[in-house]
């Protein structure tokens, strides 16, 4: 494993995630998560359907970022086609472009560059997958770090906002790693396959719901 | 927080752009206030932004827009996702974002001023993030608190101690606490303020005024 990885799914990676639940904080909110169980039930959900998708996504993504002239802006669109709710659309695009900004300090490349300046405000999955080359890494383990983001970043808010035993809940985490192997394996061969708009696209309407209702929500803690 | 169209990064030098400002300090100390001084004081001579950093809704944001001290779209609200001190420290992603929001859409600017949502002791800003920090505390908190440090007293480039009018009703010894910011301190400086009894903050907006004018001498963008 390319050890630039470890960075790039770090929860300290300084690329403003600490402020997304990924709809976790509406879910708790609604009660639909309010335990460890129903939180494991809320990831593995997360991680077959968006995190499916976008780990295929973001192995593409990867792996175009090694062609002369990427398609950055046919990509961009695969994942608007794939992302329902506009709330997640933003929520999508603001991480892009600030995990865009880091990483174009972190790793300086031309192939950041020409990102930044074809959509500076790329979906999350362009701006991994194109920071993953970037540092090194390749396609399947950008998929590895995308299905890893999809859902490291909700189970932390869990833990806040619940006060859920943090210990237990890395235990959750431990106990998916075969999923998320499944998962980036997945991605990669999907990847790999010609054509990307038979790429994954699973949703998942109560995500996208709930991501709606957030976005209304007065009060919240959390971006997304 | 829109998304931005161009792709403008910025120099990590901080050439040609706006002097970044942080105020920090506990919830309730006064830092809002003190914003809406400094946009009194200020607003008319200098170009300004804000950015707040609500621990659970857009209060500041919404309180200095109905106080109308500045353009309603130079205020930016940054959502910090149940930890404030990391969105001004540890992660400063989503509010360089925001700085960098507010210099392009009305740029150039002469003063950004970025208020944390309110922490303890220990919160300061990044030197990433901010070039020049008040700390904000207030007399109500009790005259022991310059005495207690920590690295917002002792090491901002300037405390504030605020709500003067005050310390009779508290019993706090203003004496007592310009003698003990001094000892933590040593030269840098410290100003006391009543911002309901004098709403620009007349000293403070003097030093913010020098800082600024000393910063665009430093940092113009060299003739070529
Ligand atoms: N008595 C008094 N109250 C003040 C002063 N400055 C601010 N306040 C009040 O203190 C409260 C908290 O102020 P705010 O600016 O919102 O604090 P922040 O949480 O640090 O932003 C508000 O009710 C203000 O009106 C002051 O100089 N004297
Ligand atoms: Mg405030």
């Amino acid at each position: 494993m390319n050890p630039a990885l470890l960075l790039l799914t770090d929860s300290r990676l300084p690329a403003g995630g600490h402020a997304h639940s990924g709809g976790a904080e509406r879910a708790i909110a609604s009660g639909a998560v309010r335990d460890v169980p129903s939180l494991e039930a809320f990831l593995r959900g997360r991680l077959h359907t968006t995190g499916t998708a976008t780990a295929a996504l973001t192995a593409a993504v990867c792996a175009e970022a090694a062609s002369a002239e990427p398609r950055w802006a046919a990509l961009d669109a695969e994942v608007d086609a794939r992302t329902a709710s506009p709330a997640q659309r933003e929520a999508s695009t603001t991480q892009g472009r600030l995990l865009l900004r880091v990483a174009r300090r972190v790793w300086p490349s031309p192939v950041l560059d020409g990102l930044a300046r074809a959509t500076p405000s790329p979906h999350h999955p362009l701006a991994l997958g194109v920071a993953a080359h970037a540092a090194g890494a390749t396609p399947g383990e950008a998929a590895l770090a995308a299905a890893y983001h999809a859902v490291s970043g909700a189970a932390t808010a869990a833990v806040r906002l619940l006060g859920l035993d943090p210990v237990a809940v890395h235990g959750l985490l431990a106990d998916l790693a075969p999923d998320l192997a499944a998962v980036a394996a997945q991605a990669g061969l999907a990847a790999g396959a010609a054509g990307w708009e038979a790429l994954p696209a699973g949703s998942a309407p109560a995500l996208d719901l709930i991501a709606e209702q957030h976005a209304q929500a007065a009060v919240r803690l959390f971006v997304s | 927080m829109g998304a931005n169209h161009d792709d403008h990064h910025h120099a990590p030098d901080g050439r040609g752009r706006a002097l970044r400002l942080g105020v920090g300090g506990p919830v309730g100390s006064g830092k809002t206030a003190l914003v809406a001084a400094l946009c009194r004081a200020l607003g008319r001579t200098l170009s300004l932004g804000v950015v707040t950093n609500d621990i659970y809704t857009t209060e500041d944001a919404d309180f200095l827009r109905r106080a109308g001290v500045l353009d309603e779209e130079r205020i930016l609200a940054v959502e910090t996702g149940c930890c404030p001190h990391t969105a001004i420290r540890d992660d400063i992603a989503a509010n360089l974002d925001a700085v960098e929001t507010l210099e392009h859409r009305f740029g150039p600017l002469d003063l950004v001023i970025v208020e944390s949502g309110g922490d303890n002791l220990t919160a300061t800003f990044s030197r990433g993030l901010a070039d020049r920090q008040i700390f904000v505390l207030d007399v109500s908190g009790g005259d022991k608190v310059p005495r207690k440090g920590g690295p917002g007293v002792t090491t901002s480039d300037l405390l504030v101690v605020n709500k003067t009018d005050l310390a009779p009703l508290v019993g706090a010894d203003l004496d007592v606490m310009a003698r003990d910011a001094r000892t933590v301190r040593g030269e840098r400086p410290v100003l006391f303020t009543s911002i309901r009894q004098e709403p620009t903050a007349a000293a403070v907006a003097t030093w913010v005024s020098d800082q600024v004018h000393a910063w665009s001498h430093d940092h113009a963008v060299p003739v070529s």
